[in-house]
């Protein structure tokens, strides 16, 4: 930026700003870009999320269908119901087993996926792409594929324990099971996008250190141990980031799968939000989960980032 | 255990059991697709008894029959139309925003881009009875725009934060020799920024296309009338109206999930690349 020095005394400088670049002769058109440039931006983010998140906050204190303007004030009433509700609270258990089930699971199953892949052997690009496709696909296609696999009457589980000679499994309407089936879709779906970031970390390991490590007797655990997986932290730290947002707001898979039931057994704080709230339009008490949500969100959002990413 | 790089060159032993495993996870991912796609050949009978092999005989119709309707096409044009919408906003509006950040330094610069990163952290679903409220009263319900600008809005704080970062580590001597040579802002916006930014406009395009593509939950609350339904709506639908005759709305759901597929393997490198690396790179 040093050259910017000679030509930049032909012109006044713009206003209170004094950096160097704010004295460079494109100054002149520094206005005309800041009115032009920033405000479709500031103006779609305000209106359609600032002010929505703050008219959650808001409309959390009252009981309101919608129409008109918010009259009922409870105070805090919507977050009373929400935590003695049975069903909020069977979502927010399932929202905290979605997110561990992504981190013992999907994670560990990414890595070892990740760590097979780097080998040079022919067809490893055919694999990632297989393993990448899922992803790409919407949770509503992958819930309802799923819907037909589970189908006990149609789907591949029915002719699977025909197979096995067992009585078939209707897993998405068995209260105890159904959770489990949603959660082997999530980890379906979602395990090639975390294999992904893996790929990348692992490309950016400096090949060297195994290799030094291998000169001196390192068995390949001792070597994944002690210096990939070390090595691996900040992907580590991210796939989990990834994960605990992504867990936090699933809904498109649900709802083709079991729509939060059978009797709220899978429900998750968004369904829950869509089948109170929404449905019925009661505003109060589905802002009120917005709010709980956004909170927990932030919170996980700052902390982590705080905590764990500080370095990355 | 498999490790990167002792491994360059697998022993036989190491192949053969890198390819059993890569092998049976990637049957894994495939069997629900293909039976899927198989599914919508067979009669309900055969997908009764026969779920898994190939059709005993391929019932076309299924297929022939929603691709002759016109609802399958409509479907499809209104999530192009919303993704298309969509992608252009969000590609304009952010990258304007990310060029001023870029390369302006003005008071309030700091909190600004900060007040736009506050939108990564919770997704739409937090807000939606509001944003339903506003559409309304906007009297954008059941409009193409009332599932698009929530969407644009929520894609700014990544998309500004990807430009940002991008317009940034653009040398800076192009800027110079741009001002040398009589180029304003606006036109090295134009000329220079955004030319050279080609790679970061496909990795947010991508982003936004797949998650407009994709997106369920702001279509299924802004929009009432099934003219307008994308396609997640149009197969919940379809899958409700046909529940029992699974092969229907197996051939459904394949044909709608046809065009992502083609896409992806025609540009699986950038899509990959974009999806992930975009995430990575925020």
């Amino acid at each position: 930026m040093t050259e910017l020095s000679a030509p930049s005394t032909l012109l006044p400088s713009a206003g209170r700003a004094r950096t160097v670049r704010s004295m460079s002769p494109l100054a002149r058109g520094r206005l005309p870009v800041l009115l032009l440039f920033l405000p479709p931006a500031i103006l779609l983010f305000t209106i359609f999320v600032i002010l929505p998140m703050g008219e959650a906050a808001w409309y959390s204190l009252y009981r309101w269908n919608g129409y008109g303007s918010p009259q009922q004030y409870v105070g805090l009433r919507n977050f009373q119901v929400l935590f003695n509700n049975a069903a909020f609270t069977q979502a927010l258990w399932n929202n905290g087993t979605i997110i561990l089930v992504s981190i013992l699971i999907q994670i560990p199953l990414a890595i070892w996926l990740a760590m097979m892949l780097a080998h040079r052997i022919a067809g490893v690009v055919v694999f990632r792409l297989i393993f990448f496709l899922p992803y790409v696909l919407a949770d509503v296609a992958a819930g309802l594929i799923w819907r037909f696999v589970y189908d006990g009457d149609y789907g591949l589980f029915a002719a699977l324990s025909a197979f096995l000679g067992i009585a078939t499994p209707y897993v998405l309407a068995d209260r105890d099971l159904a959770i489990y089936a949603v959660l082997a879709v999530v980890v379906w779906k979602y395990f090639g996008f975390h294999m992904m970031l893996f790929i990348a970390g692992l490309q950016s390991i400096d090949k060297s250190i195994l290799e030094a490590a291998e000169i001196d007797g390192a068995t390949g655990w001792q070597k994944f141990r002690h210096i990939t997986l070390p090595l691996l932290g900040s992907t580590v730290r991210l796939s989990i980031f990834f994960a605990v947002i992504g867990s936090l707001q699933l809904f498109d898979m649900i709802m083709p799968l079991t729509a939060g039931g059978p009797s709220n057994s899978t429900q998750t704080m968004v369904t829950f939000l869509y089948t109170y709230g929404v449905t019925r339009m009661q505003v109060g008490l589905g802002s009120a989960v917005g709010v709980v949500l956004f909170v927990i969100c932030v919170t996980l959002a700052f902390g982590y980032k705080r905590i764990f990413m500080r370095n990355d | 255990m498999t490790d990167p790089n002792s491994a360059m060159h697998p022993t036989p032993a190491t192949k053969l059991y890198l390819y059993v495993a890569l092998s049976i996870i990637a049957v894994l991912v495939l069997i629900p697709l293909l039976t899927t796609a198989l599914g919508g050949f067979k009669s309900l009978g055969e997908l009764r008894t026969n779920p898994f092999g190939l059709p005993s005989t391929w019932h076309w119709s299924n297929y022939t029959d929603i691709l002759f309707g016109d609802r399958y096409w409509r479907q499809m044009v209104n999530s192009l139309i919303i993704a298309a919408l969509t992608v252009f906003l969000t590609l304009v509006v952010s990258a304007m925003a990310a060029f001023t950040f870029a390369h302006i330094r003005f008071f309030g610069s700091g909190f600004l881009l900060n007040y736009f990163l506050i939108g990564l952290m919770f997704p739409a679903a937090t807000a939606i009875l509001p944003l339903f409220i506003r559409i309304r009263d906007l009297g954008l319900l059941d409009s193409y725009w009332g599932v698009v600008l929530p969407q644009v809005a929520f894609g700014l704080g990544m998309s500004i934060l990807l430009f940002r970062n991008y317009f940034r580590n653009l040398p800076d001597e192009l800027f110079q020799a741009a001002f040398v040579d009589g180029c304003g802002y606006i036109r090295f916006f134009w000329y220079i920024s955004l030319p050279l930014a080609r790679p970061m406009i496909a990795t947010v395009g991508i982003i936004s296309f797949v998650g407009s593509w994709n997106s369920y939950i702001l279509p299924l609350i802004m929009l009432n009338s099934e003219s307008k339904y994308t396609w997640p709506l149009g197969i919940m639908v379809y899958r409700g109206e046909y529940g029992t005759n699974w092969q229907l709305a197996l051939a459904f759901i394949t044909l709608t999930i046809l065009p992502t597929i083609i896409v992806f393997f025609i540009a699986q490198k950038h899509i990959i690349a974009g999806l992930t690396a975009g995430a990575v790179k925020s």
